[in-house]
């Protein structure tokens, strides 16, 4: 099975690649549109600001081709920022369009979690499964309660039924996202241990 | 909720880990790639390496080890040791670290830390201070904790985090090494000042150390350490089943190491 890891010049792919590698699953970072558009399985990783890295997806043209595929039905995972370039929009520092393939809005955590919390949320957290989480093929290796770690500033809000998965940060907080064949992953799955590879795993074999 | 971290640290040189190692069950001690595997399946929260190397020769030792490391583990890893330009971010990230610490070059150029946060990210940038109470005053040491800068610790590091600094690692020199328990005063005193996670390091002796830790200072978000753990006197298991039991939130591994794959619901 060919993964195509989507290189758009924001971050560092390294550990991504290396936990595919791990799970025996042939992955590589590419930014040819050729090769992502043939790919049977597409991952969207993503860190740093929201319109910074929409701005590097559109220019190079991969927003198209992520989103051409994903309406085709093939699998799409984003990751981190990579999860939130698929909603509508976006509101860190200003407003900035997303890939819309799942409805939502990208809004500050600090709006909802109480004041002594501490921004980013950062840290090892557990997944709380929404009753449409207990069927999301992504989490089908995953049990309820099972820690996986966190890194952001930003969460996916008004996602309604999209959501599969939220971690408590004083608040619910989107943890995983779904809508037919596009996933997301707020929390890095490269960086999750087992429990992250086993992720990985569902989203090369289960999705 | 979010957990408590347990961080064991690294020291490397010369592409090996050097002090108090002192495993059994482990053929070599000290490779970095060994031991990191080692604690990544005993479970640690994510893993700091420390480059003390002084020599350029080492310097790229030290780079091909980090990028061995990272294919082998999937937790959050920190370098820190001899970073004091971009290109020493853009070096070790690339090499696939998490997150960058930074401490002498922050104190040479606080700049460092603003245009790393610029380009990285503010969770990308960690101000790691060695503190001691000099003359009634918390004060910033540099160079591992050798010469006295005359900084007023508190101070600094809100200037660090206002510069874009998102994680803390407040290391005590008055408690290092004594194995009395981290420094509560001193980390108190930070928590208090700063707004983003901070780390302790610095005086950890054993378990019930932890469970103070985190007990005394709810705001503490993660505990480092590194002979405890290299001696074994400390087991992570241990550790996380502690913390547990008394009620301090805590990632403990489900099922063994390795057996990762098979548990579909």
């Amino acid at each position: 099975m060919k993964i195509a890891i989507v290189d758009y010049g924001v971050g560092n792919l390294f550990s991504l690649q290396s936990s595919f590698a791990a799970i025996g699953a042939d992955a590589s970072a590419t930014g040819d549109g050729e090769v992502i558009a043939g790919a049977e399985r597409i991952v969207l990783p993503g860190v740093g600001a929201f319109g910074d890295a929409a701005d590097k997806l559109r220019r190079s043209g991969l927003d198209r081709v992520v989103k051409a595929a994903a309406e085709r039905g093939t699998p799409l995972l984003g990751i981190c920022l990579g999860m939130q370039l698929l909603l509508e929009k976006s509101f860190e520092y200003g407003v900035h369009d997303g890939l819309g393939l799942i409805p939502g809005a990208v809004l500050p955590i600090r709006d909802v979690i109480p004041p002594d919390y501490k921004i980013p949320h950062i840290g090892w957290n557990a997944l709380d499964f929404t009753s449409a989480g207990e069927h999301c093929p992504l989490l089908g290796r995953v049990r309820p309660g099972e820690y996986v770690y966190f890194v952001h500033s930003y969460y996916a809000a008004r996602c309604g039924e999209s959501v599969m998965a939220t971690a408590d940060y004083g608040a619910p907080l989107t943890a995983c996202i779904r809508r037919d064949n596009v996933y997301g992953c707020q929390f890095h799955p490269e960086k999750s241990g087992g429990m992250g590879l086993n992720i990985l795993r569902a989203f090369c074999y289960d999705c | 909720m979010i957990t408590k971290r347990i961080i064991p640290c690294l020291d490397v040189r010369d592409g090996r880990v050097v002090k108090g190692v002192n495993f059994t069950g482990l053929r070599d001690v000290s490779s970095p790639v060994a031991l990191g595997k080692y604690y990544s399946d005993a479970g640690a929260d994510e893993l700091v390496f420390y480059d003390i190397t002084a020599s350029a020769e080492g310097r790229r030792l030290f780079t091909d080890v980090l990028r061995e490391v990272a294919r082998t583990i999937f937790i959050p890893l920190t370098v820190g040791g001899g970073i004091n330009t971009l290109e020493d971010f853009d070096r070790v990230l690339k090499c696939g670290a998490d997150k960058v610490s930074v401490n002498s070059g922050a104190i040479r150029d606080p700049n460092l830390i603003l245009e790393a946060a610029r380009r990285y990210g503010d969770q990308c940038v960690v101000i790691s201070a060695d503190v001691k109470r000099v003359e009634g005053q918390f004060r910033v040491f540099a160079r591992g904790g050798r010469d006295d800068t005359g900084l007023e610790a508190i101070g600094w590091l809100k200037k660090c985090v206002g510069l874009g600094a998102g994680e803390v690692v407040l290391n005590s020199i008055d408690t290092d090494g004594v194995k009395r328990g981290f420094d509560l005063e001193m980390l108190d005193a930070v928590c208090n000042a700063v707004s983003v996670p901070v780390i302790a390091s610095g005086g950890a002796g054993c378990i019930e150390d932890f469970v103070r830790l985190f007990q005394t200072l709810p705001k503490v978000d993660a505990g480092l350490a590194a002979s405890i753990f290299h001696f074994g006197e400390v087991k992570l298991q241990d550790l996380k089943a502690a913390l547990a039991e008394n009620g301090i939130p805590a990632r403990i591994l489900s099922q063994a190491p390795g057996s990762a794959g098979e548990s579909p619901r």
